[in-house]
């Protein structure tokens, strides 16, 4: 069930979506604002993991990977129909995270860490090394655009009407499955796992679902990249895009959903503005994600909102 | 050379390269058992002790055996210095903010070795020439090998004899098993952490300097090192010590085998798949025993 707060939110970012294209007339900025989208969506998959399941994953890069790859491979190889293919993705990609998270999660401990660390190197071996299959190191070229009915999504800008309803409707499903009972269980594990699990929460099978929904969530991403940009290589999908997207939920704040916008957001506006100095993104979005963690632990959009509301409560009790 | 052969050598190169991953294991099970989290800028001091190494003996001329000591107290100091910075100063005492800073921590690290050796891959020299030595029966083995396993023993050694015997060592596995009755004993808990982190930089220099001359170093060679290392300790069941040299032993030599006898290419791919393997089957791992958790 959606909250009266939450109709106003999601209204502003309905219109907000509407609005951007009567302002912004460069194509570069389309770029970014697509990659934002596109980044959001797999951030907000991976918020649902973080932030309220507590565990970690880094290998998001190999199911946003997987996303792109199953499209690409299904419509350029096997001249697969394009929706189609993308759900065979998703749901392809779902129970390949199945089968790791159901071992890596029944335990306690960092061991879907690791399980997802090697997951993703692995994937993107493969990714270069099934040549037959994937294009190798060249990547996969002619991927064609999504279509519905005879509109082409071919250009940047109807790519971003797109990519944000896909982001539009994602988010509206990730909060209401929030203020539902699986939310307020996962809310449960996040703050107790003992207690949680006591009070008739089966945790670890909790924990599997949304460890799979956060994987498909990632999954969707990559094949509406595939479409979109028509060109994959694995580089697109390595260990730095794990890292990257873990960074965005921590920036944005782990446990809020908004936060996950506002993370992919000026992330990814960061390292398109560092792009020109290539040699300092590395130490740049370290020392951002080290400040981020050291003082504002809740996510910059939480800590500056926590930050004024104490400043105010303390006000009133003196 | 026959095929018996071929797996001889295969298993002395995957010996090498599992000693070196049983110390990275190591450094990360020192941290774990003091913290409980994950050190990824383990990964960095393994290319840090690579560099140091590098710039002291063909940059300054300086000498072997002093160079690895300092090298060694170099990288210490760092991981020191990231334990009373960030690590005690974060807001926020959660495992889960604590494992994402060491990653930021990796990538600031990281950065700035990238700043001061840029990008390139540089040697290092021997510790004692190159020259292969023949076994009977045909194998060769190169002197550095030989100088991984035994530097490699004696750190083991070391770090048993610590451990076992010196109170300060006792008093890091009291404050692993519990760090409240630690403290309450009289341990102080943030030296135990300090300490460890300490330990596990001048164990990844060690890890990174004994590398450097079979394979070059640069300044990001610890990532893989670093995260097989992980893997290694996950394989021998995490936090535990004997664990980890099994683990690091194990992976090693499949890799070794892996890339000899199916294809070098999926080398990293094939330590991985068995890591997954064996969290598939017995995911606490080798020797470990999973966790528990006390409320």
């Amino acid at each position: 069930m959606l909250k009266h707060k939450d109709y106003l939110c999601f209204g502003i970012l309905a219109l907000v979506i509407v609005a951007i294209p009567l302002f912004v007339e460069s194509k570069y900025y389309f770029i970014v604002l697509n990659v934002i989208g596109l980044n959001t969506l797999v951030v907000v998959g991976l918020n649902l993991l973080i932030g309220f399941a507590g565990q970690i994953s880094l290998g998001h890069a190999a199911f946003y990977g997987l996303g792109s790859y199953f499209s690409g491979i299904l419509t350029v190889n096997y001249g697969f129909p394009l929706w189609p293919a993308m759900l065979v993705g998703m749901l392809a990609t779902g129970a390949v995270a199945y089968l790791i998270g159901y071992p890596s999660l029944k335990l306690r401990g960092h061991y879907l860490v690791m399980a997802t660390l090697g997951f993703g190197i692995i994937i993107n071996i493969l990714m270069g090394e099934l040549e037959q299959f994937t294009g190798g190191h060249d990547g996969l070229m002619g991927i064609p655009p999504l279509t519905i009915g005879g509109l082409a999504f071919d250009n940047d800008l109807k790519n971003f009407y797109l990519i944000w309803s896909f982001v539009f409707f994602f988010m509206l499903a990730a909060r209401n499955l929030l203020n539902s009972r699986v939310g307020r269980a996962l809310r449960a594990i996040n703050g107790s796992e003992v207690a949680a699990n006591s009070l008739g929460v089966n945790t670890a099978d909790y924990k599997v679902k949304v460890f799979v929904l956060s994987a498909m969530f990632a999954s969707i991403s990559g094949s509406l990249y595939a479409h979109y940009i028509t060109f994959i290589s694995p580089s697109s999908y390595d260990f730095y895009y794990s890292i990257q997207v873990v960074t965005m939920v921590i920036v944005g704040g782990m446990g809020s959903l908004w936060g996950s916008l506002f993370g992919a957001g000026i992330l990814t506006f960061m390292s398109e503005a560092l792009h020109v100095a290539k040699q300092y993104h590395i130490i740049a979005h370290g020392i951002f994600l080290c400040l981020v963690l050291v003082f504002l632990p809740e996510g910059i959009m939480v800590g500056i909102y926590n930050f004024f509301l104490k400043r105010k409560t303390r006000k009133v009790i003196n | 050379m026959d095929f018996y052969q071929q797996i001889f050598q295969y298993i002395i190169t995957g010996l090498t390269i599992g000693a070196i991953y049983a110390i990275v294991a190591m450094g990360f099970n020192i941290i774990h058992n003091a913290t409980g989290i994950v050190n990824f800028a383990q990964c960095e001091f393994i290319s840090l002790g690579g560099m140091f190494m590098y710039s002291l003996v063909v940059l300054f001329k300086v000498n072997l055996i002093i160079a690895f000591f300092m090298s060694m107290a170099g990288v210490s100091l760092i991981g020191a210095l990231i334990e009373i910075g960030p690590i005690r100063h974060a807001r926020s005492k959660e495992i889960i903010i604590l494992i994402f800073l060491t990653i930021g921590l990796s990538e600031v690290l990281r950065g700035a070795a990238q700043e001061v050796w840029g990008t390139d891959n540089v040697g290092v020299p021997a510790f004692s020439g190159e020259t292969p030595i023949h076994l009977p029966g045909g194998a060769a083995i190169v002197p550095q090998h030989i100088w991984v396993f035994a530097i490699t023993v004696v750190v083991m050694l070391m770090l048993r004899y610590f451990f076992k015997k010196t109170l300060m060592g006792k008093a890091m596995r009291a404050t692993a098993v519990n760090r409240r009755a630690a403290a309450l004993a009289g341990i102080s808990v943030n030296r135990m952490v300090l300490f460890s982190f300490a330990f596990s930089g001048a164990l990844g220099a060690v890890a990174g300097m004994i590398i450097a001359p079979i394979s070059s170093t640069s300044y990001d060679t610890g990532i893989m090192l670093g995260l097989k290392g992980f893997a290694a300790a996950i394989l021998g069941g995490y936090g535990n010590f004997a664990g980890a040299i099994l683990g690091g032993i194990i992976l090693g030599i499949l890799e070794s085998l892996g890339a000899g006898l199916i294809s070098s290419q999926y080398k990293d791919a094939i330590a991985f798949f068995v890591l997954l393997l064996v969290l598939f089957l017995k995911p606490t791992g080798i020797m470990g025993y999973g966790e528990s958790e006390r409320v």
